[in-house]
């Protein structure tokens, strides 16, 4: 056996092998004799280096290592949805069934069900010419998802063999198509693609529609489009994961991949209870019928956590490439980080900032440039949002991994842990964080909600800034000697805090605001704004406004209108005005 | 075959190298013979080639270059298990060191465990009535949940600790399927024999299993002991249908034994040169709580670390409370006051309590009450720092509140005897009575139904109620 690879050294998720040249760069392999899924990182004349996917305790050396000749892919074709996947897409329903509650080595289970069949539609003729990524076939995946199958973009040509519509599996032939060089393709239900190669484009467009989350903080202040990238920093315990779940909940993508990336394992089993009982407004359907849910928790194999990422960020791409808007909840970028940390670290190559390596940077801006409004190469238009989270260590937003977040994002959601401590959710601190979108987006707000949406966030968000200058004096003196304007921007800007900003996830109504009333509840805010400033310029004292009651009352319209009853808004207006006009009188 | 590998190439602090081994397999076993007949053990913790590196527990101390003996025992670190671990006291290593015997094993179990498949997982929501009014009100501890405690030097988390095991244990249905795993990791002898006097006079020192690692054992142990806990816990949680509190206390010491390790081993430090695997080897042990489809027991995690210098954002902190459901931190000026126990309110947090609580569990008004309560002490908080600069005398009306429902709310929500078990019930309608100290408008993470309900107008609300009616 003189062509046998067999392992050399061992040290952690990190094998060694000696004296061979028959590996390439990032090919995946399979590691000793339980076969554990692995993939090179390094080749030099001597060694060639492995990143272990699973657990390497007990593997020996002289245990062999068998290529596969190809990179680390990913199987795309129905069945993706509603399934959650480990880092490297093993189904962990399947993997359940094989080992029980706890993940053994080495099982190995193809990524989708091979036995499951699906109601197939051929959409082509005979004779047909197809070029790349254009669509053949098409099942419904899911009650709300169609799935099409797309000709791999490496692939084109006439079509010479097609079988009628019906029940297929995803590895029966459908369609056969016959290149220029006279190669016959079969084309299946599935393709597979190499996780770490963005998917083509045709070419980018300008992200010019926002992703609508119905979160008030981010949709007014901090909006996000839709092919859009943002980065959710936060130190533990300021509602990264909140927020991350109310997007992936509520937020109007077709699509949601959802990648726990070295998070908890609570956390998932949660996300798997929620998403099944919860139904989704628009379809009336459960919410996992447009969710795949990829879990690499923090105790699963290291390696698996770097390539998870990846993996979420394909599987979106594929779907955007359907003509779909996908958005990707990366729960937490930063683990993501520590796993390049910790490999390059057993490779002892030589570190930069912090222990992290020098290439964290490209890898970051490798992974936030895959997000994008694109037309794609079978002409539909797509988009894959990216919104990651970052657990900044020591809940310094200075560390690496913020700081070069923060350069390839647009958007910055900061989480602040004093605002969470007094358990001001969405925990997003108005003073730090900012969009870069406004321009693309204002257009869209003007034409879609109406004209002075635009106008009404800036004055919102004046009278934040000019709230967070007095409160400095206010921290030194008191607020009484302010003079009655100044008073009154502290009095409408607790309003805008507390009725506004502040939104509670666990009520039915509150959840989930629709931009109308986000607009309407600042409409009412600023009017009221504007009324109490013209009485206080007629030197009535401020006192006698806030006694009417009107603040207080406006803190709870969130709650007291509901979302299905706008007109509601009106009586507020009224009761402003009338109650103004009973203060000039007396 | 059976092979003694004579004499080691190289020592480095806990690490020696060995040449020339044949047929090792990664993170097994080796068993060290002096010369003078002590036998130490190790575990191979890297492979190159027929050289390897080993840890060795107990140290190297009287090692040297030709005097060892080193078999491979052909498995990795295993712990014996059987029902009468309960009970037992075992060394960091997992060695029963109370002179009743070796264990007779129904089973062996690796100690490093394996990863729960989180669909296999159940999410938490059953909670746990500790009878303390700070944790089951304002961050609940719920069954199957990572819940550690924050602290200092010189404050009283061993007290809380034990108070939360005696109580919790009291107030459970299947108090009869409750046992307690306790792991001491570099703690000094009289905090051990503390935990060990207080389980006795509660009576569970028979469901209790205590692994020591005590201050003066050897460190590089320490790396094993909260693994083998586990390992014991796991069995009997999952094999034996078992409710298991694990305490493990310190998890500051078993963090800086892992760094001494990772230095002698030349790795590159990360943050205060711990390594760059902190929050990994962490998440090892803390995500083996929970609780497992299809099997009635469940393993709570309760582990008690020593902030260094009370640095909330030191490594070992910081990355806990990543991984960690939540965290009940302690504050030194409460515990200055002689507040017992001294929970700092407002970072304290349990991530699984709004899933535990409410209508269902608790109470209805549990979640907006213990959001309030949050809301207005992280007032009190503001109201403090202006008092601080111009005096109290100048605080507006509604700030003089302020400071009056801090007073009231520490000395008698958050404080309360070692000995007393508060009801549930109890705490809330506490919670209650100090809000009603404030202006009912103030209350603002309150439905209005709910504060119709519960909120006792004071002679503060009178007026309000007449401004209202104006």
């Amino acid at each position: 056996m003189k062509n046998q690879n067999v392992i050399y050294g061992i040290n952690g998720p990190v094998v060694t092998i000696k004296d061979t040249s028959s590996f390439s760069m990032l090919e995946m392999v399979y590691v000793g004799n339980d076969k554990l899924v692995g993939e090179v990182i390094g080749i030099t004349e001597e060694f060639t280096t492995i990143q272990v996917y699973e657990e390497t305790t007990g593997l020996k050396p002289n245990e062999p290592v068998e290529g596969t000749g190809s990179q680390m892919t990913v199987t795309l074709g129905p069945g993706i949805i509603d399934n959650i996947f480990d880092g490297i897409q093993r189904p962990l329903r399947s993997i359940e069934e094989i080992s029980g509650a706890f993940i053994s080595r080495g099982a190995s289970v193809s990524p989708l069900d091979t036995n499951k069949t699906w109601d197939v539609t051929i959409k082509v003729k005979l004779g047909e010419k197809l070029s790349p990524g254009d669509i053949y076939a098409q099942c419904p995946e899911t009650s709300i998802i169609t799935h099409k199958c797309m000709v791999p973009p490496n692939v084109g040509g006439e079509v010479v063999g097609v079988n009628k519509s019906g029940k297929y599996k995803i590895n029966d032939t459908i369609v056969v198509v016959k290149d220029e060089n006279g190669v016959e393709h079969n084309l299946t239900l599935c393709q597979r693609w190499p996780i770490r190669t963005p998917r083509p484009v045709k070419r980018r467009l300008a992200t010019t529609i926002p992703l609508i989350t119905g979160q008030r903080v981010i949709d007014t202040l901090f909006p996000i489009s839709k092919g859009g990238a943002a980065a959710v920093p936060g130190g533990f315990g300021a509602g990264k994961t909140m927020t991350q779940h109310q997007l992936a909940k509520w937020c109007d993508a077709d699509i949601i991949v959802y990648v726990g990336c070295g998070e908890r394992g609570n956390e998932m089993s949660q996300v798997l209870n929620e998403f099944s009982e919860l139904i989704d407004p628009k379809s009336g359907k459960p919410m996992t019928q447009r969710t795949v849910l990829i879990a690499n928790t923090s105790n699963m194999p290291v390696a698996a956590r770097e390539a998870s990422i990846y993996t979420g960020i394909t599987l979106a791409e594929y779907y955007r490439d359907m003509g779909y808007h996908v958005a990707i909840m990366a729960d937490s970028t930063s683990r993501w980080a520590e796993a390049l940390r910790e490999i390059s670290g057993r490779l002892e190559e030589m570190p930069a900032e912090e222990g992290f390596p020098a290439y964290l940077p490209s890898r970051l801006s490798e992974f936030y440039e895959r997000a994008g409004l694109v037309e794609n190469i079978n002409n539909t238009d797509g988009s894959v949002t990216i919104i990651g989270a970052v657990s900044p260590q020591g809940s310094d937003f200075s560390e690496p991994v913020t700081q070069n977040t923060k350069r390839f994002t647009r958007c910055f959601w900061a989480l602040d842990k004093s605002l969470a401590y007094e358990r001001h959710y969405p925990a997003i601190n108005w003073m730090q964080s900012y969009s870069e979108y406004f321009t693309d987006l204002d257009p869209w707000f003007t034409k879609n909600i109406g004209e002075n949406f635009v106008r009404y966030r800036k004055k919102i968000n004046a009278i934040l800034h000019e709230e967070n200058k007095l409160m400095e004096i206010v921290k030194l003196i008191g607020s009484d000697v302010l003079p009655d304007d100044q008073k009154l921007i502290i009095e409408i800007a607790r309003v805008i805090r507390v009725g506004f900003l502040q939104q509670n996830a666990f009520h039915a109504d509150d959840t989930f605001v629709p931009l109308e009333k986000q607009e309407l509840m600042m409409k009412v805010i600023l009017h009221l704004e504007n009324k109490a400033r013209q009485l206080i310029s007629a030197s009535i004292p401020i006192s006698r406004i806030i006694e009417r009651g009107l603040f207080d009352k406006l803190t709870k319209m969130k709650y007291d209108v509901p979302n299905n009853n706008l007109e509601k808004f009106n009586d507020y207006i009224k009761e402003i005005d009338e109650a103004f006009e009973d203060i000039i009188k007396s | 075959m059976i092979i003694d590998y004579i004499g080691v190439k190289e020592i480095k602090g806990s690490l020696i190298v060995i040449d020339g081994v044949l047929g090792v397999s990664y993170e097994e076993v080796v068993g060290i013979r002096l010369e003078n007949g002590t036998v130490r053990q190790g575990r191979v913790v890297q492979i190159e080639g027929d050289r390897i590196v080993v840890q060795v527990f107990e140290g190297t101390k009287e090692l040297s270059l030709e005097n060892t003996r080193t078999r491979l025992k052909g498995h990795p670190m295993e712990m014996k298990l059987s029902p009468e671990v309960l009970g037992r006291v075992f060394d960091g290593a997992g060695r029963p060191i109370d002179d009743l015997g070796e264990i007779f094993p129904e089973k062996k179990m690796n100690i490093n465990g394996t990863p729960i498949n989180p669909v296999a997982r159940v999410y938490p929501k059953n909670y746990i009535n500790t009878g303390i009014s700070t944790i089951d009100t304002l961050s609940t501890l719920i069954r199957g949940q990572k819940l550690p405690i924050f602290s200092g030097s010189g404050m009283k988390h061993n007290e809380l600790a034990v108070q939360i095991a005696r109580q919790a244990k009291i107030s459970s249905e299947e108090g009869e399927n409750f046992a307690i795993v306790f792991a001491a990791m570099g703690v000094k002898n009289d905090v051990a024999e503390y935990f060990r006097r207080s389980f006795e006079e509660s009576g569970v020192l028979q469901r209790v299993v205590m692994f020591l690692n005590l201050s003066n054992d050897p460190v590089i142990e320490r790396t094993l002991t909260p693994r083998c806990a586990l390992t014991v816990a796991e069995y009997l949680a999952f094999e034996l249908d078992m409710h298991i509190l694990v305490i493990m206390t310190d998890m500051t010491s078993y963090a800086e034994a892992l760094r001494e390790f990772s230095s002698s081993k030349g790795e590159i430090p990360g943050r205060k040169g711990y390594p760059g695997y902190l929050y990994s080897d962490l998440a090892s042990l803390y995500e083996r709580a929970g609780m497992i489809k299809g099997k009635k027991g469940s393993v709570t995690q309760i582990p008690i670390l020593t902030m260094p210098n009370d640095d909330i954002t030191h490594p070992v902190p910081d990355l806990t409370g990543y991984i960690t459901e939540g965290q009940i931190v302690l504050d030194r000026s409460l515990a200055g006051e002689g507040i017992y126990p001294p929970v700092s309110i407002l970072p304290s947090l349990s991530r699984l309590m709004k899933d535990g609580i409410g209508e269902k569990y608790t109470r209805e008004d549990h979640s907006p009450l213990a959001n309030q309560l949050f809301a207005s002490y992280a007032k009190v908080m503001e109201a403090r720092s202006l008092a601080s600069v111009i005096g109290e005398e100048e605080l507006s009306e509604d700030d003089k509140k302020l400071l009056e429902f801090g007073k009231q709310f520490e000395s008698r929500f958050v404080n309360q005897s070692f000995n007393e078990d508060r009801p549930i019930t109890k705490s809330l309608e506490l919670g209650w009575e100090l809000l009603s100290l404030l202006p009912r408008k103030d209350l603002d993470r309150i439905d209005d139904s709910i504060l119709d309900k519960y909120y006792r107008s004071l002679d503060t609300a009178t007026k309000d109620d007449d401004s209202d009616n104006k």
